[in-house]
């Protein structure tokens, strides 16, 4: 069973978002920043019943620092690409991995980080036998795809969100 | 105040990132015009939008924190935003691309 | 010395503008309509970019919310432009 966190994530974070807008952290702002984070994160629960709850922060951590390294290792690799594109095309490639994870947050986690990482985007998921279609920019090593995105990718968010 | 009159400690880093920065992006919208299939185009551009506008806003925090004599980070709020939308367009044009053209 | 900051972003300008260039070549020449959908994406990230770029040059902090602004309307507009081009309808019923 899953246990609610300590902290209510949403308002929370609409609050930070609110003082981050306005570039000022006055009472007056404080006040009014909890009226309408409280305000909105009612009007939501409505639209998105399914709440998550994300746990073991710490995992988080780890997962953002080793997204942020992937981001600029892969920008470096997609430029050299790129500048190198008239000599040789890269050769583009679909990949499909089976995934273990069920969690909706997490798969919606995963489908940003794939797709904000350069050289790789997010082409579909099958609901029913859980697979994911990955589409590579430069495909040389299936079977290395699909290692990294599962360990890489996928253990932290089960962690995380299961 | 100006731009030509801030500290140096803020003003070599931020002018380090805010080349990077640049290069970056106008090397990911080249791979616009030098790639010849759409499915490898769409990769190009993510260049630009994670690492090229990442190294430009903390520049840009940097520099106006410097200007203010105090920390300023509400550019983290474009950063978060470019992040977050900017993968939901390119797997939505990706599905469209798919439906599309089948290959 | 205390000039490397202008110069760069002069520099950075001048890229943001070649790369918004690059950026409408391929929207005027296509040849896919997601093509075009594309390059509209990069535009106006490019765009964005180019008007943070300005802010920095004058001092102002006026161009902060033009960026932010620049930021929604464009990802409201490229998103609604794919999803067309998806299902052909934007909202759906």
């Amino acid at each position: 069973m899953k246990r609610r966190p300590l902290i209510p994530v949403l308002p929370v974070f609409l609050l930070a978002m609110w003082l981050l807008l306005n570039d000022s952290a006055s009472p007056g702002h404080i006040v009014l920043g909890i009226v309408f984070a409280l305000l909105i994160t009612a009007a939501v629960a409505r639209l998105r019943p399914l709440p998550a709850w994300p746990r073991r922060l710490h995992v988080a951590v780890g997962l953002i620092a080793h997204v942020l390294v992937d981001i600029v290792r892969s920008n470096l690799a997609v430029g050299r690409i790129i500048l190198g594109a008239s000599r040789r095309q890269p050769t583009i490639g679909f990949v499909k991995i089976p995934l273990d994870m069920r969690d909706p947050h997490g798969l919606a986690m995963l489908a940003v980080i794939i797709t904000g990482t350069p050289g790789t985007v997010w082409a579909g998921h099958d609901a029913e036998n859980n697979v994911l279609t990955l589409h590579v920019l430069d495909l040389k090593d299936e079977a290395a795809w699909v290692r990294t995105v599962k360990q890489r990718y996928e253990r932290p968010l089960m962690d995380i969100f299961e | 105040m100006n731009a030509a009159d801030i500290p140096l400690w803020a003003a070599l880093p931020a002018a380090a990132l805010l080349v990077c920065g640049g290069l970056l992006t106008v090397v990911g919208s080249l791979g616009l015009l030098r790639l010849n299939a759409f499915y490898a185009r769409i990769h190009a551009p993510t260049m630009g939008s994670t690492l090229g506008a990442g190294c430009v806003l903390i520049a840009s925090m940097l520099l106006s924190s410097a200007m203010a004599g105090r920390p300023v980070i509400h550019e983290l709020l474009i950063t978060l935003f470019i992040l977050i939308t900017s993968p939901v367009t390119a797997m939505l044009l990706m599905r469209a691309a798919m439906y599309r053209a089948p290959d | 010395m205390n000039q490397i900051l202008p110069w760069a972003v002069h520099f950075a300008l001048a890229c943001f503008a070649l790369a918004m260039l690059f950026a409408m070549i391929r929207l005027l020449r296509g040849p896919t309509a997601q093509d075009r959908v594309l390059a509209f994406d990069t535009l106006y990230i490019n765009g964005m970019l180019a008007i943070l770029m300005l802010g920095i040059g004058a001092g102002s902090a006026v161009y902060f919310d033009i960026a932010l602004l620049i930021a929604l309307f464009g990802f409201v507009g490229s998103t609604a432009l794919a999803k067309f081009l998806l299902r052909g309808e934007v909202i759906e019923p």
